[in-house]
């Protein structure tokens, strides 16, 4: 038996009957057991709430099911922020190391899952094939980040050679709290190629998943609660970026706001509104995340602030 | 506590009893300006030559020590920048970018080595421009201007080792908007790098402080650099709003305040210039209970009084741990009683003049403002000059962390004080502002001082030392203090695409 995530498996299409009540009803043969549904539901600090607003917004799966996800709100977002700037601090301040084999775990978790993300993103579209090399993809890409938490520091820090007599050093540190707008076209390893560096960098973030490929988010969210990463250290909602983009740019305790698009009046908007905080408005577009340049340290240098140590030398 | 501890607590507890102006006097030791060669007007350095602004308009810089008149500075336009503009692009097009990287760094050598050898005069127009003491304009401004130039020189064709796994390559055009407090190291800071990586400058220095910039253009000009690789435009803000929306511009590096800073982010929002910003700042300086104090008052006095207090990275909010609360006060006032403020041109100055009259009145009101917040105010005894814009180095004690003389920058000399008790409790204050630009650590022990670098948000921690600058090592902030890195390896970052 493979999912209990989705509301049907694409091949049992012909035999399932929507209920009055929207729920669907599985019946397999040779089993009349009646098939549990999953609510799909935001993640914010280690816990799965409903959005505050009781909204939700409908999304047809390609076995022409429905499912109903969070229509998130501002203060989902507000919530979120809080949770992610509580925690900023203890995740940075944990060793590298041990951040390397958080992430590692996560990978593992998802590798054990790796099923179930298939199947939700074939229901969102993708072939089979394709929906295997991006589980495979993300799985590997975590991997790759995990193993940069304890060596970006080496490979961006300098000790520097000054003229007076000081011992003077360059080390980095997380730019702070983040919100990511993830990538629309790609579920899965969209999301985990930029939550990755920014959480392998000591940073905590929000994510605003895509809209319309959103299943691989929450449920990624699922994985993140059984790994080893602290509550609000990833926090990931659903809704519309026509809604939240502006309230992932202006909040006052974001640090820096990671978005993907191409879209002019976004990147304008999200810009215009950073400059509130001094935010740093990391933008970009990828249209394939399967690129082997697309996984680089550069990342999370983008979201780590150098800092610059001085100290005399002598008695 | 003893009867003698009793008795020296209330001598430290005392007033100042060091007056210097009684028991000595300083025969004025006044730096020349009889070499220097200073213009009556200068005109505008667009594509190696000087150019007359296209609205005919000049405006007057003063010096502030003297309120005369120093020269007629040419007020550039719209039309000008754009001038300006044309001529880098077509220096980038046509010369720079194709420039071996090695050719491109001997002229980069080149200037550093014309700036050494006319330092002193640069040191002399800066001080009599900006009205910082000519010992620190000859000690330090100009020689860290000129080895910023030979620093980054030896970059140009080193990119490739500076980032692992990519191909660096130039941007373009870069607009520089410079401040008033450090106006030649200032434009070093800007250029250096830029030239480093490829690009070609459009550089605009302050209006109160143009010369110094002035004067490196004509080192530019003599040092042979191809025509328009740099340029320099002077004016007011609307000059500087002319580089931050010209189209053809790909790169905006700012360094003043965090106001403008916000403004000119917002400006270029979508429109794919890369960007640096160099803003504000009220950096903590820290003294713990086992701090060398004399060290440590020497280091609160640099942190603060270094340049008027115009510095971004002054320590203006000072934290002394309860135990040597008193006898750091003490101290410290005693030491104000010896500074001495006046003629920026007499190498005794401690502290100079303030930059402009606007600046003055601003650090004015601050003082009024602190004092009805309920700060208590010292001012030394000090003598201050009748003619030129001064003010006396001051101390406001007794402030809590929501006076506004202890949230706001002021840009002046002027010292918030508050004490702490705890490491928790100091880091907490230290942090709670929106700035993070620098901060300053004193304590003999090296666990508390790696304890406390690692938690201050600032971009440069000073441990046992304060306000040191060197062209290896990178300066810029956290938070609202800005972006992007300038000095060292990452400052190179500002100014390259990675492939």
């Amino acid at each position: 038996m493979a999912s209990t995530s989705t509301t049907k498996k694409p091949t049992a299409k012909k035999t399932e009957v929507a209920s009055s009540n929207g729920q669907a009803e599985t019946k397999q043969t040779g089993s009349s057991r009646i098939k549990v549904q999953k609510t799909y539901k935001i993640f914010i600090n280690g816990q799965f709430p409903r959005t505050e607003s009781g909204r939700y917004y409908p999304l047809t799966l390609t076995d022409g099911s429905i499912v109903n996800l969070c229509l998130s709100s501002r203060k989902d977002i507000r919530n979120a922020v809080v949770a992610a700037r509580e925690v900023q601090e203890k995740w940075a301040a944990r060793a590298g190391l041990n951040k390397s084999q958080i992430l590692y775990r996560l990978a593992e978790m998802l590798e054990t899952r790796s099923s179930q993300f298939i199947e939700e993103l074939q229901l969102m579209g993708a072939t089979k094939e394709d929906a295997a090399k991006e589980t495979e993809t993300a799985i590997d890409r975590l991997i790759y980040y995990a193993g940069w938490c304890d060596k970006f520091n080496a490979v961006f820090s300098s000790v520097n050679p000054v003229s007076s007599s000081h011992f003077n050093f360059s080390s980095n540190e997380p730019t702070g709290v983040v919100t990511i707008v993830a990538a629309e076209e790609s579920g899965l390893l969209g999301l985990v190629s930029v939550m990755a560096p920014v959480i392998a960098g000591g940073n905590t973030c929000v994510v605003l998943a895509s809209e319309s490929k959103a299943l691989s988010a929450v449920t990624l969210a699922e994985v993140i609660a059984t790994s080893d990463i602290p509550a609000g250290v990833v926090n990931i909602l659903t809704g519309t970026r026509k809604e939240l983009l502006a309230h992932m740019a202006n909040h006052m305790d974001v640090n820096a706001i990671y978005l993907h698009s191409n879209k002019a009046e976004e990147i304008k908007e999200v810009e215009t509104l950073s400059a509130l905080n001094v935010k740093r408005a990391r933008i970009e577009f990828v249209s394939n995340w399967f690129e082997p340049k697309e996984e680089n340290p550069y990342r999370i240098q983008d979201f780590i602030e150098v800092k610059t140590t001085w100290h005399p030398i002598g008695i | 506590m003893s009867k003698k501890q009793d008795k020296k607590h209330q001598q430290l507890s005392a007033e100042p009893s060091l007056d210097f102006s009684k028991a000595l006097s300083y025969t004025p030791a006044p730096e020349s300006s009889a070499h220097i060669r200073l213009k009556k007007q200068y005109d505008l350095f667009i594509n190696g030559a000087w150019v007359k602004p296209s609205k005919g308009g000049y405006f007057d810089t003063i010096n502030p020590a003297t309120e005369q008149v120093l020269a007629k500075v040419a007020e550039a336009t719209q039309e000008d920048v754009d001038k300006a503009v044309k001529a880098a692009r077509a220096a980038y097009e046509n010369v720079w970018s194709k420039m071996p990287a090695r050719e491109r760094a001997k002229y980069i050598y080149r200037i550093a080595r014309l700036i050494q050898e006319r330092a002193r005069e640069f040191a002399v127009i800066e001080s009599m421009d900006g009205g910082k003491p000519i010992r620190e304009s000859r000690d330090i401004d100009v020689p860290l201007a000129a080895n910023h130039f030979f620093y980054y020189a030896g970059w140009a064709d080193k990119l490739e080792y500076a980032f692992p796994g990519k191909n660096p390559e130039s941007i373009g055009v870069a607009g520089q908007i410079i401040p008033w407090n450090f106006p030649l190291l200032m434009a070093a800071w800007k250029i250096a790098p830029a030239l480093a990586a490829g690009n070609t400058v459009v550089l605009k220095p302050a209006e109160s402080t143009p010369l110094t910039a002035l004067k490196l253009a004509e080192i530019i000009e003599e040092s042979g650099l191809p025509a328009g690789v740099v340029n320099i435009v002077t004016g007011a803000g609307a000059t500087g709003a002319a580089i931050v929306n010209h189209p053809d511009i790909d790169k905006i590096a700012f360094t003043g305040s965090t106001d403008v800073g916000k403004l000119i982010q917002k400006a270029i929002a979508g429109t794919g210039k890369k960007l640096t910003l160099e803003l504000g700042g009220k950096a903590a300086n820290i003294i713990f209970e086992d701090a060398a104090l004399d060290q440590a008052v020497e280091g609160i006095v640099n942190g603060i009084f270094f340049n008027q207090g115009h510095v971004c990275c002054a320590g203006s909010r000072l934290f002394v741990q309860e135990g040597v609360a008193d006898k750091v006060i003490r101290k410290l006032k005693d030491r104000m009683a010896s500074l001495i403020v006046g003629d920026p041109m007499d190498k005794n100055t401690d502290i100079g003049a303030i930059n402009s009259p606007e600046q003055l009145k601003k650090i004015n009101e601050y003082l009024k403002i602190g004092v009805n917040e309920g700060g208590e105010v010292f001012q030394p005894n000090c003598s201050i000059p009748a003619k030129g814009y001064f003010c006396k180095p001051t101390l406001f004690l007794n402030t809590s962390q929501s006076h506004r003389v202890v949230q706001e920058e002021i840009f002046g000399p002027v010292l918030a004080v508050q004490t702490f008790r705890t490491v928790e409790e100091v880091i907490e204050k230290a942090n709670n502002t929106p700035y993070g630009l620098s901060a300053g650590v004193w304590t003999d022990k090296g666990s508390k001082i790696f304890n406390m670098t690692t938690k201050l948000k600032a971009g440069v921690v000073w441990a046992n030392t304060y306000n040191k600058f060197d062209p290896s090592s990178p300066f810029g902030g956290f938070r609202e203090s800005g972006f992007g890195r300038e000095g060292g390896l990452h400052g190179l970052l500002p100014y390259l695409k990675l492939r």
